[in-house]
């Protein structure tokens, strides 16, 4: 199978300037590899960097050192020090990236807010919205919710909103932060169908879940990221 | 792809560090760049020197036009320069009475560019007023009033068409959603969104309101004291902040 993502030395260090110039260095040296296909859960307890690993990936927090390289249309790119457009358009067609947390717009329209990633590519309106339509209603959500703004929504609903999101279209490398956190049995399946459906649709994903059934059905392999000097209690 | 614009070294000073120095960069079509920092640090100086507004004290600002190859703004003679703010480029004040001319009608600031660029046909201008008055979504039959009896949120949105009639490629915001009150700030942020990805447009945008910023930039340069501290990817600047000043910056916002 093809490597999709091929981590060197990677490094994350926060340095807190007002904050008395405490240093924090929550990654070190990190190396993996991901194939097409394959999934990857993080282990590791809280707080042992599993969600900074994922925004570092996903380039929304700086790495300090190391490498990261992603293929992207074929060719194998770096993401450390590639302009603010080259990891945009990265993110519009090669990575995604799934929180707990929905970021709302204000008048935006539930539709368009899953939408969005499918329009960004081109696909045609009405394809499009037959998709986020299937979706919704595959997670639950009331079709009279589809035409309002999500910000009144409740928790667990922009969540799901924000899941139906990032299954609009393929992704080739897909993040996924606790996506099944807080939900019910019925929409945790529905999640977990999404996401082999995506596995066998040859997207590689890196997940992190404190939910045993959803790491059960979805790892084909784990990442340890207990701190090193911590290493030899476990 | 080339470059829109390219800003090298560009440094206009009223003192010292007041004004902006130093300051490079190559902005892409279709790309908006923000510009934050505190009061008086120079992010509106910095936009009145790149969209040719005052000459600075050295550094060069090139543009490259698709059609007519590449202009050095401040080598250029004054008609060449006139043309090209007139037309490629668009500039929204913070004020919209500083933007729009308030003693002639919605219609008339509308067709003011076209007018300028030598159309005449009565029917062609009116038409052009009544479209771009429901593209940004005011009541066409409002095309004959008197900008001063529309609301600020509505003077801000006319200004804006009266940019927009000229199909420009690059725009310079200068606080636009400063003086509004908040549903009316959250209706013109998603219509410079939508009208931003529709056209293509590049912007460079000044604003104090890093919720703003996320909503519309796609990168971010945040300044201090007339100098770029930090520049990068808007949700990375805000999210893992490096330099101690944007730090600062960010961790002052109060969540709502």
């Amino acid at each position: 199978m093809d490597t999709v993502m091929e981590v060197k030395g990677l490094a994350k260090t926060f340095t807190l300037h007002q904050q008395h110039g405490v240093e924090l260095n929550v990654l070190q040296s990190l190396d993996f590899s991901l194939l097409a296909g394959e999934c990857m859960l993080l282990h590791g307890r809280s707080g042992a960097g599993k969600s900074t690993l994922l925004r570092t990936l996903y380039g929304n927090y700086l790495p300090a050192a190391g490498s990261i390289r992603v293929r992207h249309q074929g060719k194998m790119v770096e993401m450390l020090g590639s302009e603010p457009r080259q990891t945009l358009e990265l993110r519009r067609t090669t990575i995604g990236y799934v929180s707990q947390f929905l970021r709302v717009i204000p008048r935006v329209s539930c539709l368009d807010v899953v939408m969005e990633p499918a329009r960004a590519r081109g696909m045609a309106l009405d394809k499009a919205t037959a998709r986020a339509e299937a979706l919704l209603s595959r997670l639950g959500i009331p079709q009279r919710l589809w035409t309002l703004a999500p910000g009144t929504f409740s928790g667990g609903e922009q969540q799901r909103v924000n899941i139906a999101r990032s299954f609009m279209v393929h992704w080739p490398i897909l993040l996924l932060d606790e996506p099944t956190a807080s939900l019910d049995d019925a929409n945790r399946n529905v999640v977990i169908e999404l996401i082999k459906e995506a596995l066998r649709a040859g997207s590689a994903l890196i997940a992190i879940s404190h939910d045993a059934d959803t790491r059960n059905a979805i790892a084909d392999r784990y990442l340890d990221m207990t701190p090193k000097e911590l290493s030899h209690a476990i | 792809m080339n470059p829109l614009l390219s800003v090298r070294d560009l440094t206009l000073l009223y003192g010292p560090e007041k004004g902006c120095q130093g300051v490079s960069f190559d902005l892409y079509p279709g790309e908006v760049l923000g510009i934050v920092g505190e009061s008086g640090s120079g992010k509106s100086t910095l936009l009145s020197v790149l969209s040719g507004r005052n000459r600075p004290d050295c550094g060069q600002v090139f543009y490259h036009c698709p059609q007519t190859g590449s202009i050095d703004l401040y080598q250029a003679s004054e008609a060449e320069r006139r043309n090209l703010l007139r037309t490629q480029w668009g500039f929204v004040e913070q004020n919209p009475r500083d933007g729009l001319r308030m003693n002639v009608s919605a219609g008339a600031n509308i067709g003011e560019r076209l007018m300028a660029q030598g159309v005449r046909h009565y029917g062609q201008l009116r038409q052009a007023g009544l479209q771009w008055l429901k593209q940004v979504e005011i009541d066409p039959s409002r095309i004959d009033d008197l900008p001063r009896t529309f609301s600020g949120g509505m003077q801000q949105r006319l200004q804006i068409a009266r940019n927009l009639v000229s199909s420009p490629k690059l725009m310079f915001m200068d606080e636009p959603t400063g003086g509004l009150d908040v549903s009316v700030q959250a209706h013109l942020l998603d219509l410079l969104r939508r009208i931003v990805r529709e056209l293509q447009l590049a912007v460079v945008i000044v604003t104090h309101d890093l919720a703003v910023a996320r909503l519309l930039a796609d990168r971010l340069m945040v300044m201090r004291r007339s100098r770029v501290v930090e520049a990068g990817l808007t949700d990375q600047i805000l999210d893992d902040p490096q330099h101690a000043y944007s730090q600062l910056l960010v961790s002052s916002v109060l969540q709502p």
